[in-house]
């Protein structure tokens, strides 16, 4: 059945961004439209959308869309197909823009200025939009806009988007009554002309030879080296000196991540329980109270004791990214991701993934390869996010004496590192698994990734992207969670325990019937009913087994108590063997449903999340098997 | 090859030394990967554009880092081997005689 499907766009003018990668675009977007940007996916794509608005000088309103960043018109990535389709104005639900400032790096004009006359032949209203004129200036490159416009026949205006002045000279081209009135007048299906329609829109050499000769009479096709930049490169990209610089710079991130969010998650954690507190003493007691402290509160706290971590997190990445360092990064790992089929491009989403899977899945979409981002994010869960943490320390506490071994390393430390590793070397086989039997593994893809110019980043492109990515992870995570953790309080709830039950209630329970029927299928790893039934509510995020075990063993406390509750307890009652193969389970286990719901939003459906579940269900319980075996072979019983 | 005939020894791009001043001659695409061709072009791998070879990673001196007219980029070795280039003396003498 046909559909007509009617789309209602916003009013005013639609300004479109578009560059190559790297040409300060979305630097000048934020300078231009502030803190009023909307991030949102294009329909029917995880590309990210950016659309923000700002008012001219002059008063008129406009709205402008961050378009992806592309080399060129022949699109290569998702996000280069999509910034394509939005200028042929074939985009689902897209209006077609009325106006394209194409951003140039006016450093790079030899590469730059062939995308603006691709654009330019598209019919589009077009205006070049120099960016980075100062760096430009400093390398002793001057570019009169006034005779580069008269060169390319469309408008040139300079900015600097690093300077809070610096997009004045577009606002007074936006302001331009010529300019206006050729956007009032444009009717951009009827101006495409026939070569753009016919997709015949690609004449890459004739444009090369088109920009060397407008560089030539310009004076400007002298290639200018980047000194200070290649100095730097000296260093970081070194073969001894930049892996040393890489590992130092991952710990520190490291150590910030976990040192620095501490306090902040104390302080949160406490800020839930006093909720918790004064909610319950004011609510009356009814199964209305349980849900809104034991469902509510405590799985939306939950969910924002992550945040200090995610935000230090981001900030790192971002000043990172921002400053060039990334793609070097990238460069450095990029014969060990390969060696199991993967490129540099991967580490970042994997190193979010620490923190987070969540972020580290959202981060794959940096990875123009669809093949190597479905990799991506079906190994980002194996990475040992901070969820672990809370379950790893209960049974290292509980199970591995604290003593020293060969002489100064903490035996406990040293698990704890041994199950970090473990997570690296599982998501590196399930990768390599992955390259040799699959056919799309086994092809050559290329790298061709660009190494930008250092510079210093910049607070406000450091504070807005951190804001927006903190605002789709609490949007993303608190929905599902707060979701999960009501239903999962459902089950561990009712049906209510027979008057005069002696055991806890959950052992009444839907959950508790549920953790009975798996423990079946458990004993062989070495799981009493116990563990089996706190698994279920630990099905939502990781660290509630915690809780849930202490639900299970009848204790009234609650956070940081339960553990130092628990610990002798289940020291006594559980085998070292059982705590061993527990441990190894949680290595493995997707015991988070937000992670599964991020990747059916980022794969588009369900197959993935539940091949994901699949294969780690899989993994964890070949793993707790074999470590409950050995265990008790090797007398741990 | 064109370079042959001209009596010129052209190499490919992995193969250069760093910091050696080089001009693209043309670019070659794999049989199995038709399309790097274009998005080598698209980067910047033009005849006639100016590369070097900036550095080699380790271990394995793969992947590259390139400076392609006034861009860096990072290569893998096999999509450095499709890039047929000169030294800058011997496409200059090239242009003489045409």
């Amino acid at each position: 059945m046909n559909q007509a499907v009617i789309h209602f766009h916003p009013s005013g003018p639609l300004l479109a961004l578009v560059g190559n990668p790297n040409c300060g675009k979305t630097a000048l977007f934020n300078l231009l439209t502030g803190s009023r940007q909307k991030v949102a996916n294009y329909a029917g794509v995880t590309v990210e959308r950016k659309e923000g608005r700002f008012t001219t000088p002059a008063g008129r309103s406009l709205r402008v869309l961050d378009l992806p960043g592309a080399y060129s018109l022949y699109p290569r990535s998702p996000d280069e197909k999509v910034t394509c389709d939005v200028l042929f104005g074939r985009a689902a639900g897209e209006k077609r823009p009325d106006l394209v400032a194409c951003v140039v790096d006016a450093t790079n004009l030899r590469r730059n200025l062939r995308l603006a006359l691709a654009v330019k032949r598209l019919g589009l209203s077009c205006v070049v939009v120099l960016n980075m004129t100062d760096l430009a200036e400093k390398r002793g490159i001057k570019v009169v806009p006034e005779t580069l416009a008269a060169e390319l026949g469309m408008p040139v205006v300079s900015t600097v988007a690093t300077r809070s002045a610096g997009a004045k000279p577009l606002l007074a081209l936006l302001d331009d009554q010529d300019l206006c009135g050729s956007i009032a007048q444009m009717t951009p299906s009827s101006s495409l002309p026939p070569s753009a329609a016919t997709g015949d829109y690609h004449s890459n050499e004739s444009d090369h030879v088109v920009v060397s000769r407008i560089l030539q009479r310009l004076g400007l096709n002298e290639i200018v080296p980047h000194t200070q930049s290649d100095r730097i490169d000296r260093v970081v990209l070194h073969p001894v000196i930049g892996p040393i610089l890489l590992a130092s710079i991952l710990f520190l991130v490291f150590q910030a991540v976990f040192a620095w969010a501490k306090a902040p998650m104390a302080l949160i954690q406490t800020a839930t329980a006093n909720l918790s507190a004064a909610v319950g003493a004011v609510l009356p007691d009814v199964w209305f109270k349980s849900l809104i402290v034991d469902g509510v509160i405590a799985g939306a706290g939950g969910v924002v004791v992550f945040l200090p971590q995610i935000v230090i997190l981001y900030f790192f990445i971002l000043v990172l990214e921002e400053s060039g360092y990334l793609p070097r990064a990238a460069f450095l790992l990029d014969r060990l991701m390969g060696g199991v089929g993967l490129s540099g491009r991967s580490f970042i989403p994997l190193l979010s993934s620490f923190a987070c899977a969540i972020p580290g899945i959202m981060a794959a979409r940096s990875i123009a390869n669809p093949r190597d981002r479905l990799v991506t994010i079906m190994i980002a869960p194996l990475m040992t996010c901070s969820a672990r943490l809370p379950v790893y320390a209960l049974l290292i506490g509980a199970f591995i004496p604290n003593r020293e071994v060969w002489g100064t390393l903490e035996l406990q430390g040293l698990v704890l590192s041994a199950l970090y590793l473990a997570g690296i070397v599982g998501a590196l086989a399930v990768a390599s698994v992955l390259k040799r039997f699959t056919a799309a593994g086994r092809q050559v893809r290329p790298l061709m990734m660009e190494l930008p110019s250092y510079h210093l980043p910049s607070v406000r492109n450091i504070a807005i992207g951190v804001w927006q990515r903190v605002m789709i992870f609490m949007k993303r995570v608190g929905g599902i969670i707060l979701i999960l953790t009501i239903l999962l309080w459902f089950l561990a709830s009712f049906p209510s325990p027979p008057d005069g039950a002696a055991g806890p209630a959950i052992e009444y329970s839907l959950a508790g019937m549920l953790g009975q029927t798996l423990a079946v299928i458990l004993e062989p790893i070495g799981f009493n009913w116990q563990i089996s039934i706190a698994l279920v509510p630990g099905l939502a995020a990781r660290e509630v087994a915690v809780s849930a075990l202490g639900t299970v063993y009848a204790l009234s406390a609650t956070g940081d108590n339960t553990a130092q509750a628990l610990a002798p307890l289940i020291a006594q009652s559980w085998s070292l063997a059982t705590a061993l193969s527990l441990l190894a389970w949680y290595v493995f286990a997707p015991q988070c449903l937000a992670t599964l719901a991020a990747v059916k939003r980022e794969t588009g459906g369900w197959t993935m999340p539940l091949i994901m579940a699949g294969y780690l269900f899989t993994l964890a319980y070949a793993a707790s098997f074999l470590t409950y075996r050995l265990a008790l072979a090797m007398g741990a019983g | 090859m064109k370079n042959r005939e001209n009596g010129i020894s052209a190499a490919t791009l992995d193969l250069a030394s760093i910091g050696q001043a080089l001009t693209v001659q043309h670019v070659q695409a794999p049989h199995a990967a038709p399309e790097w061709a274009r998005w080598l072009e698209e980067i910047g791998f033009i005849a006639g554009e100016r590369v070097m070879l900036m550095a080699r990673g380790l271990p394995g001196g793969d992947p590259l880092v390139v400076r392609i007219g006034q861009s860096t980029f990072a290569l893998r070795r096999a999509e450095a081997t499709c890039v047929r280039v000169a030294s800058v003396d011997h496409a200059s003498l090239q242009e003489r005689k045409a």
